[in-house]
């Protein structure tokens, strides 16, 4: 018997099937990560537990949404983009204004002793409010604490709060603590 | 005198593709680490908000998702055209959110489960009704950490 070469097999095609492959998974990629906006939901409330101890009315920043988007703040019809430069006053209250919220002394890390406000913004939706609408405020209320936090952090240590350590942003937020509350869902304004 | 030579084989050199498929396949392994298929098929119409002041989510195996809006056309015949839920590949109600929670906090590993977030993808145009009804469901079955997703705009509409 004579010898037989061991033919080689042609790769010549390895390439277009890698290509083929390629392209099948170039179209079924999905790259876009997830984005929104964090929330923490409150824990679910017993129902024998005794309501919590009223807040003042000065520490409340109240923001209503009814069914046809539009706002009421403190009592007052406001605009949207209006929103922000409210929410941010009445987080920092300058210059300690009887109306807006008190404020407490607390030991905080790099700051020392630091009046901390006392505000919370209580948020209320209807039924009906079309769920833009309510991402929009949220939005707004999550930038007016970004923008204050953002302007602690530049004028404290010369830098976005986004590029400081970890234990000064924790510094920072407890200067700012983000109070959103939602109230329980009412039924207002029809449909 | 200088003689000018003619070169042999006037035609173009042909460039040596024998790494080619080399390349093609690192390519290839590049997307196949990165891709993450498309888990479900939509059934509902979804119009993502928009918003500034957005956070990504990191690890999307902690990552649960809620789907609501109006069902997309073929299917509104069976299930109406008010907004419902999805969950996984089929409409769900407000009722079943909380068995498809604790299931998916089953099939996580148990370091993972208080880290687990859930992300509502929810229509622009949905009232907020029913998804004041899915938070409330969320909060019973004590997934709390949620995450409203939405669209990165430089400017929201006013």
């Amino acid at each position: 018997m004579g010898k037989r070469d061991v033919q080689e097999v042609n790769a010549g095609s390895m390439a277009d099937i890698a290509f083929l492959l390629l392209i099948f998974f170039l179209v079924t990629t999905t790259m876009d990560t997830d984005s929104g906006l964090s929330r923490m939901l409150p824990p679910p409330v017993p129902d024998d537990q005794e309501a919590p101890p009223p807040i003042k009315d000065r520490n409340v920043f109240e923001v209503l949404i009814n069914a046809q988007n539009r706002l009421l703040v403190e009592n007052e019809p406001l605009e949207l983009r209006e929103l922000r430069d409210a929410a941010k006053e009445f987080i920092q209250n300058p210059l300690d204004e009887e109306g807006l919220p008190e404020k407490e002394e607390k030991q905080i890390e790099y700051f020392g002793i630091y009046p901390v406000t006392k505000g919370v913004i209580s948020l209320q939706n209807d039924r009906g409010t079309q769920y833009q609408m309510y991402l929009s405020v949220q939005n707004e209320l999550a930038a007016a604490y970004n923008e204050l936090r953002n302007e602690l952090a530049q004028s404290k240590f010369g830098k976005k709060f986004d590029e400081l350590e970890e234990d000064k942003q924790d510094a920072i937020r407890d200067i700012y603590p983000q109070k959103i509350s939602e109230a329980e869902p009412k039924n207002i304004g029809g449909k | 005198m200088a003689k000018f030579r003619k070169k042999k084989g006037s035609g173009q050199q042909a460039i040596n593709t024998a790494s080619l498929p080399d390349i093609v396949f690192m390519l290839l392994f590049f997307f196949m680490v990165t891709t993450t298929m498309k888990e479900v098929a939509l059934k509902v119409q979804l119009q993502q908000p928009e918003a500034t002041e957005l956070s990504k989510l990191e690890k999307k195996s902690l990552v649960t998702y809620i789907y609501v809006g109006v069902p997309q056309s073929q299917y509104q015949g069976t299930f109406g055209s008010e907004p419902r839920l999805q969950l996984n590949d089929q409409f769900a109600t407000v009722d079943d959110i909380r068995n498809y929670i604790v299931q998916e906090r089953e099939s996580m590993r148990e370091s993972d489960r208080s880290k687990m977030t859930v992300s509502i993808k929810a229509d622009y145009d949905t009232p907020m009704g029913i998804i004041t009804e899915v938070k409330q469901a969320l909060r019973k079955a004590q997934a709390l950490k949620i995450s409203y997703s939405a669209r990165q705009v430089s400017e929201v509409p006013m």
